[in-house]
């Protein structure tokens, strides 16, 4: 499962790591009590994966929403729910790997469940095309959605994608009349419908999976218009600007709970989701029950209501005379 | 058709090198020069091979509307820099500059009209303005007229050219995707007719919204229609993009696009569908 691959910023934390467990390793070959001194680092590397996570750059935030062994959709697939039936195909022209679905329990009760699916290796990233979704993935998430709407069973998507696949074939199928029906037909569904930004919530190919009664968000997890390499490239002209794109196009879980957008950051454990995937599951289980129960309550009118007014209120601007 | 046909002695163009440009204008499709007085006639279409050239919205409301029928509507919305956007210019420098140069405060004109007797709500959207960017002003203008169709029980028509999202505006641009086309799920659940004419170019965020979400989609000749931007696809892809790839025709033949409209046919088209689809403007009478 693990892919041996670290951040720059994450050193330090590998290697204080490596240190503890080449002393428990020596301690074990020696027969000699090292708990003390193990005690005394764990406690300092708890102190260092605050510090360091506390205080990422936006554009490190990027990178830990993209980290390889960040948990992906199936990840919390396997940890927060129970009988899990995976359902394929958009019923037009084929499955899409890149976006996952199907029936799952939650404490119980019968879910549906979509999330865009990215890879940990070469092989799985052919199958998952690195998270980004063909117009099929989106139809076979929307005909997912309707079959949730038809048996009344609330909605959760997991949202980590770098964006919609600019492709010719894409392009043939219509990508952008699957994301914008996506987008429309969400907003009218008449059931619960939780969103959760995992890691990279990518522009309009995010979007068309997003469109919930609430949208959380992971604390390191980022949601933009446009990723930053992209946006540096067309208004500094250069991809090697990303760190000031980054910075300029306020992706944060926290400026987007801050502006309204996220209704609640979950936060994740010390080091990041990818240091403890359970417990990064048990947060996001919490969380999602918790709102779920709320949205339960409402009638299928209120919910629709509730989602339309939701993100037909977003936006700011001046209006004078 | 009469105004494809070539006139009998054409001038050539080595005859007109040294004419002035206020008189002709070099058609960026055959590279003919043509009289700037002809093409204004032709609703900026080149006489010698159709090609279509850019209008901006007066141009539109002009064409597409019965004479004086148009009143603009929401004129008093403006940007705000909500991140204090900062790339090589200041977000507010790019929108002051914008709003001097074109006299109008963003990139969507939004109003009622009458089509040949049947009153519409109608926006048109200017690529002139930051690429025709829709931000918070965009989406919120768009959002109002969906609305006001609704409320007034009539037809909407949205005339696109976009760059897609207002990169400047962050989160809040890629939301107005989802409130325009939330606006959208109410007016298609009432049975109003919605009718989106693609222009050239029409990509990104505004094709992943209401430009795709019309009972009916009518695109200009030759329009570049996307989703990703053909530069962006072949950077992907690593290849050259096949001729005519994500051009109206293009969209036609993949079941993207109703009809690919000649501008100057654009208004009877529109009056025959509207005809087709609605009936409830002659209750109002
Ligand atoms: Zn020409």
């Amino acid at each position: 499962m693990a892919t041996p691959l670290h951040l720059e910023f994450e050193r330090d934390i590998v290697e204080l790591q490596k240190q503890i467990d080449a002393l428990l390793r020596s301690a074990e070959e020696k027969g000699i009590d090292v708990s003390s001194e193990v005690r005394v680092l764990g406690a300092k590397l708890e102190v260092l994966k605050v510090e360091i996570f506390q205080n990422l750059t936006p554009l490190e935030q990027v990178h830990v929403a993209r980290h390889p062994r960040r948990p992906h959709t199936l990840d919390y697939v396997s940890r927060l729910f129970t009988d899990w039936v995976e359902l394929s195909g958009d019923r037009t022209f084929r499955d899409d790997g890149a976006v996952v679905g199907g029936w799952a329990r939650l404490n119980g009760d019968s879910i549906m469940v979509v999330g865009h699916q990215k890879g940990r290796d070469m092989k799985a990233n052919l199958k998952r095309n690195f998270g980004s979704p063909h117009p099929e993935g989106y139809r076979k998430s929307l005909r997912l959605m309707y079959l949730a709407e038809k048996f009344r069973r609330p909605v959760v998507t997991f949202i980590d994608t770098p964006g919609a696949y600019p492709g010719v074939g894409a392009e043939e199928r219509g990508q952008a009349e699957a994301i914008a029906r996506n987008i429309r037909e969400m907003a009218r569904l008449r059931i619960p419908v939780v969103s959760v930004v995992i890691g990279e919530g990518g522009s309009g190919g995010a979007l068309a999976i997003g469109v919930g009664n609430r949208i959380l968000m992971l604390e390191h997890a980022i949601y933009s218009v446009i990723s930053p390499e992209g946006c540096a490239a067309i208004l500094w002209r250069t991809a090697a600007e990303r760190e000031k794109a980054a910075r300029a196009l306020k992706l944060t879980s926290s400026e987007l709970f801050k502006r309204g957008i996220a209704d609640e950051i979950i936060l994740e454990p010390p080091g990041g989701a990818h240091a403890d995937w359970d417990e990064t599951g048990q947060r996001v289980k919490e969380a999602l029950m918790r709102h779920l129960d709320e949205l339960k309550t409402m009638e299928p009118e209120a919910l629709v209501r509730d989602r339309q007014a939701k993100f037909e209120a977003i936006g700011e601007w001046a209006e004078e005379d | 058709m009469a105004w494809f046909r070539k006139p009998k002695q054409p001038l050539r163009s080595a005859d007109k090198r040294d004419l002035p440009s206020e008189i002709f204008k070099k058609c960026n499709g055959c590279g003919e020069l043509v009289y700037r007085e002809r093409l204004a006639q032709n609703a900026q279409v080149c006489p010698e091979c159709g090609f279509h050239s850019r209008i901006p919205p007066e141009q539109y409301l002009t064409l597409l509307l019965d004479a004086g029928s148009f009143v603009e509507r929401e004129t008093n919305l403006h940007s705000l820099d909500l991140l204090e956007f900062h790339d090589l210019k200041p977000y507010r420098e790019r929108l002051a500059a914008a709003e001097q140069k074109l006299g109008r405060r963003d990139s969507v004109v939004v109003g009622d009209g009458v089509v040949d007797g049947i009153p519409v709500c109608i926006a048109v959207m200017d690529f002139r303005f930051l690429g025709g960017s829709m931000g918070s002003v965009v989406g919120e203008k768009v959002a109002r007229t969906i609305r006001r169709a609704l409320e007034l029980r009539r037809p909407l028509i949205i005339v696109s050219a976009s760059g897609g999202a207002r990169m400047q505006e962050g989160i809040y641009s890629l939301m107005q995707l989802a409130k325009t086309s939330s606006a959208l799920a109410r007016l298609h659940e009432a049975g109003i007719p919605f009718i989106s004419v693609i222009t050239d170019p029409t990509t990104g965020g505004t094709t992943a919204s209401f430009a795709m979400l019309g009972d009916v989609h009518l695109a200009e000749p030759g329009a570049l229609i996307g989703f990703a931007g053909p530069r962006v696809i072949e950077e992907t892809i690593k290849q050259a993009l096949p001729k005519g790839f994500q051009r109206s025709e293009f969209l036609r033949e993949h079941g993207m696009v109703d009809r690919v409209v000649d501008r100057r046919e654009l208004k009877q088209t529109l009056v025959l569908l509207l005809r087709h689809m609605w009936t409830g403007w002659d209750e109002e009478a």
